[in-house]
């Protein structure tokens, strides 16, 4: 079996499952948030239960528009802050909060060999522990809270495999952006993504966060990495609980098995408004860009802040753009703190924010005006993503982002000054 | 039997396109209604009727999770949504809250902007009145039938637990 199947097998009492089998599946994490925590409230109440099936595996995170960006996001953040409260499940006040997906690993709420299902499409991001994570809607997060469980389809699995030593300023977002580059945003619709090889042996745990996050942007259910010695000593830092970290198996059977060799890989832009419109960053032309911003789910951990410090330590964010910085949870702002990151980016010139999704749905903190154009190391680039339908959001990874601040235009690090 | 007027549109048509983040602080259906397409189709909010269809090219309502998404598009009072393939979560979360969906990639060919359509739901059948041509939808898998047939995923967990 794939990693998929063999977590997904354990979860519903079967010695095996195929793909394109219809299970009822044991959670063990239920995730949503400011956003879709309201809907799933206001249907679990229909359901007629009045607890959720286990407190300690429910959990609620406002990020999106918090700090409440208006009066309509604070009574949004109001319902969900009430019901964990009344519930008991787990909740995270502004001034604790992060980006969930930055946030829950963090805090040990999810280890490997678990399902997690979360009304947030990037609850994949889990999968880089090994664990299979998925995003799901409102509706399907409030029955899940009232049982315990929830039905899913076995995915077929794609497997990738990443091999060769990658250059300076290269890194997971980049092996996933060309990856998308290479199958679509519908490359891997309803499948799992498998990565493994040697490349990803060297990529660090935030390396595989970054890519899992992105599975979905190839319309996969799932993105998962099998949990190696970094990811056992990574989550027995986090947790007391006992987890499954499965090994490869020598029967697994892919729809599809794809090599990419990474020693000539460049940094990768994807250009509006798709993420699989990627181009190598030297073959990017003469872009001249309004905003930049650090941070999100995707890039917004501390080996990010630290590459993105690299490049703006002694040098200025160009006059002509605005660069917002954003630490994706509190342990990573304390953390930039401690190592003087966050002095590098204020004196750069940068805007340094409290963790918040912000710009990178649109929300609030650093909006774009129409013909404006923004570098993000988000992970989508949408029509109107970042505001105005009229603006424009390149996507990259952080040593991108910075050196296109500093300079004005996208353009790599290696050709910066 | 449902008759309506289609609104066309491509591929990957995703939900920031069906309903931006920034009216995202409220929930109601209605109200989330009047900017269902907006940053794709300023006209259509104010345009479609109620019983009309959305048609599209693959990978419809890829992107995030919100249910936001079927949800306005239900209560713009569409009949349908019929594309060549649906994203996953929206899938989901279409049969979850009610809003039918009709995978058929030669429909999607056969029809264009503005053509009338009769369509019988039960058994998947697409008849464009404009141009006499019919097709047949994928049927849904007998699992979700189940939660249709139930009336959406809360009125079938409710059954469930009740059944104990
Ligand atoms: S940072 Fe962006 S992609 Fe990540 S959860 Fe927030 S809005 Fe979604």
């Amino acid at each position: 079996m794939t990693l998929a199947e063999m977590i997904l097998a354990a979860h519903c009492g079967k010695e095996r499952v195929s793909p394109g089998d219809f299970v009822e599946v044991n959670v063990d994490m239920v995730l949503s948030n400011d956003i879709t925590g309201p809907i799933a409230i206001r249907e679990f109440n229909k359901i007629g239960v009045s607890r959720v099936f286990d407190p300690k595996k429910v959990v609620m995170v406002p990020d999106h528009f918090t700090p409440n960006k208006d009066i309509a996001s604070a009574e949004q953040a109001k319902m969900v802050r009430e019901f964990c409260l009344q519930q008991g499940c787990h909740y995270y006040e502004v001034g604790r909060v992060g980006i969930e997906h930055v946030l829950l690993h963090e805090e040990g709420l999810v280890a490997p060999g678990e399902v997690i299902i979360g009304a947030d499409s990037h609850t994949c991001t889990y999968g880089a522990l090994g664990a299979f994570a998925t995003g799901m809607g409102s509706t399907d997060i409030a029955s899940a809270m009232a049982t315990g469980h929830i039905w899913m389809k076995v995915p077929d699995t794609i497997r990738f495999n990443y091999v060769g030593e990658p250059r300076r300023w290269v890194g997971g977002k980049d092996f996933i952006l060309h990856a998308i580059g290479d199958i679509g945003v519908d490359g891997a619709l309803y499948a799992a993504m498998e990565f493994g090889g040697g490349a990803i042996d060297h990529l660090s745990l935030e390396g595989r966060f970054t890519m899992a996050n992105i599975a979905i942007e190839a319309g996969a259910k799932a993105g998962l990495f099998y949990a190696d010695e970094k990811t056992v000593n990574y989550e027995k830092e986090r947790t007391q609980r006992p987890f499954t970290a499965n090994k490869q198996k020598t029967d697994a059977e892919y729809t599809r098995v794809v090599t990419y060799d990474v020693s000539n890989l460049e940094p990768q832009v994807a250009f509006p408004h798709l993420p699989s419109n990627t181009r190598p960053v030297s073959q990017a032309g003469n872009i001249k860009i309004d905003q930049a911003v650090i941070g999100s789910c995707t890039n917004g951990r501390i080996e990010d802040l630290r590459i993105a410090a690299t490049i703006f330590k002694g040098r200025n964010v160009a006059s002509t753009v605005r660069c917002i910085v954003i630490p994706g949870s509190q342990s990573v702002y304390m953390q930039a703190l401690k190592e003087g990151l966050v002095e590098i980016f204020i004196e750069a010139g940068c805007a340094f924010s409290t963790p918040t999704c912000g710009p990178c749905l649109g929300g609030h903190m650093g909006i774009l005006a129409a013909g404006e154009r923004a570098i993000a190391t988000t992970n989508r680039n949408f029509v109107g993503r970042m505001g105005s339908p009229k603006s424009e959001v390149y996507l990259s990874n952080p040593a991108v982002a910075a050196a296109s601040a500093i300079s004005g235009n996208i353009i790599s690090p290696e050709d910066l000054q | 039997m449902k008759t309506g007027h289609v609104y066309k549109y491509g591929a990957n048509v995703d939900t920031d396109a069906i309903i931006p983040a920034r009216y995202l602080n409220v929930s109601d259906p209605g109200e989330l209604a009047r900017h269902c397409m907006e940053d794709i189709d300023i006209a259509f909010a104010r345009a479609v009727n109620p019983g009309d269809f959305i048609v599209a090219g693959s990978n419809f309502g890829c992107g995030s999770s919100r249910e936001h998404a079927p949800l306005c598009i239900k209560a713009s009072g569409v009949t349908c949504v019929i594309a060549k393939t649906f994203a996953r979560i929206f899938f989901r979360n279409a049969i979850n809250i009610g809003l039918p969906l009709m995978e058929c990639p030669q429909a999607v060919d056969g029809i264009n902007n503005g053509n009338q359509l009769e369509v019988d739901l039960e058994h998947g059948i697409i008849k464009n009145l404009t141009t006499g041509e019919t097709f047949q939808a994928k049927p849904y898998p007998d699992f979700m039938r189940n939660i249709i047939q139930s009336g959406g995923l809360i009125e079938y967990t409710r059954q469930k637990l009740a059944a104990g």
